[in-house]
């Protein structure tokens, strides 16, 4: 493994390989207000304003400005989506230090659902309304691509109208890999067995100096990147995550968001960006704490300023609560995800969010907010506008 | 191998790499000038590393003049572009500093932007605790008895007195936890209970006289409807009560048992308790007999906003008369056990910007109380946190022991070191206060752990 952390790191060629820990950034407050001007009047931001921004003392300031941004680019629409994750199997042959979700084969509480099992919970969406199944798992050591085309056939003949978005580009390189297949060849052989896009999840925190200490056997931050680029310029779109809150400095996380942000420049096939708080129990990586509320604020923010090629910023509410995750509808985040049901990643790492909310409790967290909740489908297409509450009950 | 055929695309250089060990052997093989431009760390830091600089940086910040904000600006562009004119009316009043109508709250609380609302309470408390100081309290909540008579539908921890697990607890038992709270550095006690019919004022006074001589701690006991419990078994006047409880050692009285002071709703809540008037007699005579207090609201269950801008008034008109209210303290419902709950099935728990919201219209409302409390036991530590920015100066207790709160399902804890941290993370000065909210410690510095 360690000649792969040697190819990915410092190098050069490679974007990525200019990550590294700056200790010269010095901030002030002047520059601090540089940044939230320059970002009001359009401008890009560059690294150093992101991590000056990180540093800076006035969470209201912060919010006053990505608000600005998002209600610019959104208005008070803020979109959600019903839909249930499925984690077809959490039999995995990775070690990610901050993984409480991944087992063993034979290990006790290992599990692989069959073709039922994932029909069961298709169907069970498809019934209350859902428009989208979202499926990660671990890397199940014995599974081939026919398991994968499979779930998702199982999911499309259940219910045909569900999106399929499935698979981290962690489990599509892996799968490549053993099934000595291209990228492009392999989601050419899902999108035909019915996958729709991408989820984000798998990115973590791209900078070597971080990744190789939380995941070190994990697919490397280029190959990630390289992933969704193949995927988006094959028409398919997809989302993008950042795993903060365990041993990352913020240079780490405006270095991640300035990658995805050249990417979105490349391609614009991202949909959404949804940083995800670290949940700290029942894993390796000895950090047990969790994030601090102003520090899940200060993200998104920072994420509206920095990321101005996106449109939308999600604030999950699996990671923070569904009380953070709604007072940041006020810190440039326009999504709070959706109803979920099923939620067992995050939950096994401490999460105390719980794995489901109903439609009705999204409209009324929306609605306290002061916003319009607008049910969206899964590449962000507006499906109905909720502006009168009597009128939640219509179908 | 993961991953080869990728990054060797990616990275042609990468090739004579493939032997190396680590990333620093694989660097020395690379002519000097295609590296970027590198200073400072040559190695990956290490945890403690990345704190260090973080809190260097955070000390940095922290001892900046600021300029005017552009953030001001903005603010000040958002009172003039509004379009309501009475909510534009109540922004102003509350930018002037100038004291509110009923009418103007009830309008900032339906209308207002909360993060205006943030901005207009962060300037309000900024007059009362200028320098950026955030403080909190070690005592310990003493729930010396569970068994009482009235029985709040919004309770889970009250017994009628036969059940198995209800309780007085004995002296010993008390004085070992006050000896636990002074080890780990408490300053005070909060002691509460039932309204237990037994319990009359010798008992109380021979309680607290005996902590007092033997321990150095603030009592900080009763409640409203416990006082005047106890006035009624010793047949004795609230005032007489009160004296008589100062005489023996209490030394102020927590305003629990306020929750919302409006009759409408009490009646639905708890019927005894259902006279508001009385909570605030009650708290008048102690003001009057040098008892200072705080007082507290609790919201969230079945009320409108109405009813919390009825509860602020009349608590800040009480505060005209007497001055003896020197905390606001705001809690939000917890429904789980709760007979309210159970009869009320659709009732939800307050959102994060309700509370934030309310809090902050509580800081504009409130010009005669100095403090405001922020909840992160009821609302936990992440919004507790965030209250910070929306008219909070105080974090409350660190909490050694809380029962009420956790019977009704509610269970966050913080000890100092994460106290500290929380505070200084939101962009403040943690303080250790005593229940007084004199401040006995400074944390200023940003530590590297």
């Amino acid at each position: 493994m360690e000649s792969v952390t040697c190819r990915t790191s410092h190098v050069p060629p490679s974007p990525i390989a200019g990550a590294r820990p700056r200790p010269d950034v010095q901030v002030s407050y002047t520059q601090i207000q540089s940044a939230l001007t320059r970002a009001l009047r359009g401008e890009r931001l560059s690294f150093e304003d992101g991590v000056n921004l990180y540093h800076s003392p006035d969470l209201l300031e912060l919010a006053a400005v990505a608000n600005e941004l998002n209600l610019r680019k959104n208005g008070r629409d803020v979109f959600f989506n019903v839909n249930r994750h499925i984690n077809p199997t959490n039999i995995c042959a990775l070690s990610c230090k901050f993984c409480a979700f991944s087992r063993k084969p034979g290990e006790e509480g290992a599990y692989a659902y069959s073709e039922d099992e994932i029909a069961h919970r298709a169907k069970v969406a498809a019934d209350s309304g859902a428009t989208e199944v979202h499926m990660v798992g671990g890397l199940h050591p014995r599974w081939k691509l026919a398991n994968y085309t499979n779930i998702i056939r199982t999911v499309k003949e259940t219910a045909p109208q569900l999106h399929v978005k499935a698979f981290t580009a962690v489990e599509l390189d892996w799968l490549a890999r053993k099934e000595r297949k291209t990228v492009a060849e392999l989601l050419g052989e899902l999108r035909a067995a019915g996958l729709g896009s991408l989820p984000g999840g798998g990115a973590e925190i791209f900078a070597p100096y971080i990744r190789e200490k939380i995941c070190d056997t994990k697919l490397t931050g280029e190959g990630w990147l390289d992933i969704h680029r193949t995927a988006h310029k094959m028409g398919l779109r997809s989302n993008c995550t950042m795993l903060y809150g365990h041993i990352e400095d913020v240079e780490a996380r405006v270095d991640h968001m300035m990658h995805l942000r050249d990417l979105q420049e490349e391609t614009r096939g991202f949909n959404v960006f949804i940083p995800l708080a670290y949940q700290p129990e029942n894993n390796e990586l000895g950090i047990n704490r969790h994030t601090y509320g102003v520090d899940d604020l200060k993200t998104i923010a920072i994420a509206r300023l920095m990321l101005d090629n996106f449109q939308h910023i999600k604030s999950y509410w699996v990671m923070t609560g569904d009380r953070v995750a709604q007072t940041a509808l006020h810190y440039g985040a326009n999504d709070l995800d959706g109803t979920v049901v099923e939620e067992k990643i995050a939950n096994m790492a401490g999460s105390r969010a719980g794995m489901a909310m109903a439609k009705s409790k999204l409209l009324r967290v929306i609605r306290d907010a002061d916003r319009i909740p607008v049910e969206r489908s899964t590449v962000y297409e507006p499906i109905r506008r909720y502006d009168n509450p009597a009128e939640d009950m219509l179908q | 191998m993961i991953n080869a055929s990728i990054t060797n695309t990616l990275n042609p250089n990468a090739l004579n790499c493939e032997s190396k060990n680590t990333w620093r052997d694989c660097e020395k093989d690379i002519a000097p000038g295609t590296l970027p431009a590198a200073s400072g760390f040559q190695e990956a830091p290490t945890l403690s590393e990345i704190n260090a600089r973080d809190a260097a940086r955070q000390n940095m910040i922290a001892a900046f003049e600021r300029p005017a904000k552009a953030h001001d600006e903005l603010m000040r562009a958002a009172l003039e572009k509004t379009e309501d004119t009475a909510l534009k009316a109540a922004y102003l009043t509350a930018f002037e500093g100038k004291r509110l109508s009923g009418e103007q709250g009830q309008k900032l609380l339906d209308a207002g932007d909360v993060n205006v609302l943030g901005w207009l309470a962060t300037r309000a408390k900024e007059r009362f605790h200028p320098g950026g100081k955030v403080s909190f309290l070690i005592d310990r909540n003493i729930n010396y008895t569970n068994i009482c008579r009235i029985g709040c539908d919004f309770c889970a921890f009250y017994r009628r007195g036969p059940e198995t697990d209800a309780y007085v607890l004995p002296k010993e038992e008390i004085f070992k936890k006050i000896e636990e709270t002074i080890e780990l550095g408490g300053t005070g006690t909060l002691m509460q209970g039932g309204v237990n019919p037994h319990l009359k004022i010798e008992y109380y006074e021979d309680l607290f006289r005996s902590i007092k001589q033997r321990y150095k701690i603030h009592l900080h006991a009763l409640s409203v409807i416990e006082i005047e419990g106890i006035a009624q078994v010793s047949r004795l006047t609230v005032e007489e009560t009160l004296q008589r409880l100062k005489a023996a050692g209490l030394d102020s009285i927590p305003g629990a048992g306020a929750e919302i002071l409006s009759d409408e709703i009490r009646l639905e809540q708890s019927p005894v308790k259902r006279h508001s008037h009385r909570w605030i007699k009650v708290m008048q005579e102690a003001h009057k007999a040098n008892l200072p207090t705080t007082a507290t609201m609790m919201f969230g269950a079945l009320e409108e906003r109405k009813h919390i801008i009825e509860h602020i008034l009349r608590i800040r008109d009480a505060q005209d008369e007497t001055q003896g209210f020197y905390a606001f303290i705001l809690w939000t419902f917890q429904g789980e056990n709760t007979e309210l709950a159970k009869k009320n099935p659709d009732m939800q728990p307050t959102s994060g910007v309700e509370y934030l919201r309310v809090l902050a219209v509580s800081r504009l409302m409130m010009d005669n109380i100095p403090n405001i409390q922020g909840s992160w036991v009821t609302m936990g530590p992440k919004i507790g946190q965030i209250s910070l920015h929306y008219g909070a100066n105080d974090m409350g207790s660190i909490m050694i022991e809380e029962n009420v709160v956790s019977a009704a399902g509610t269970s966050y804890t913080l000890d100092r070191k994460n106290m500290i941290e929380l505070i200084r993370r939101s962009g403040f000065t943690p303080v250790q206060r005593d229940t007084y909210y004199n401040i006995i410690a400074e944390y200023p510095e940003f530590p590297a752990q």
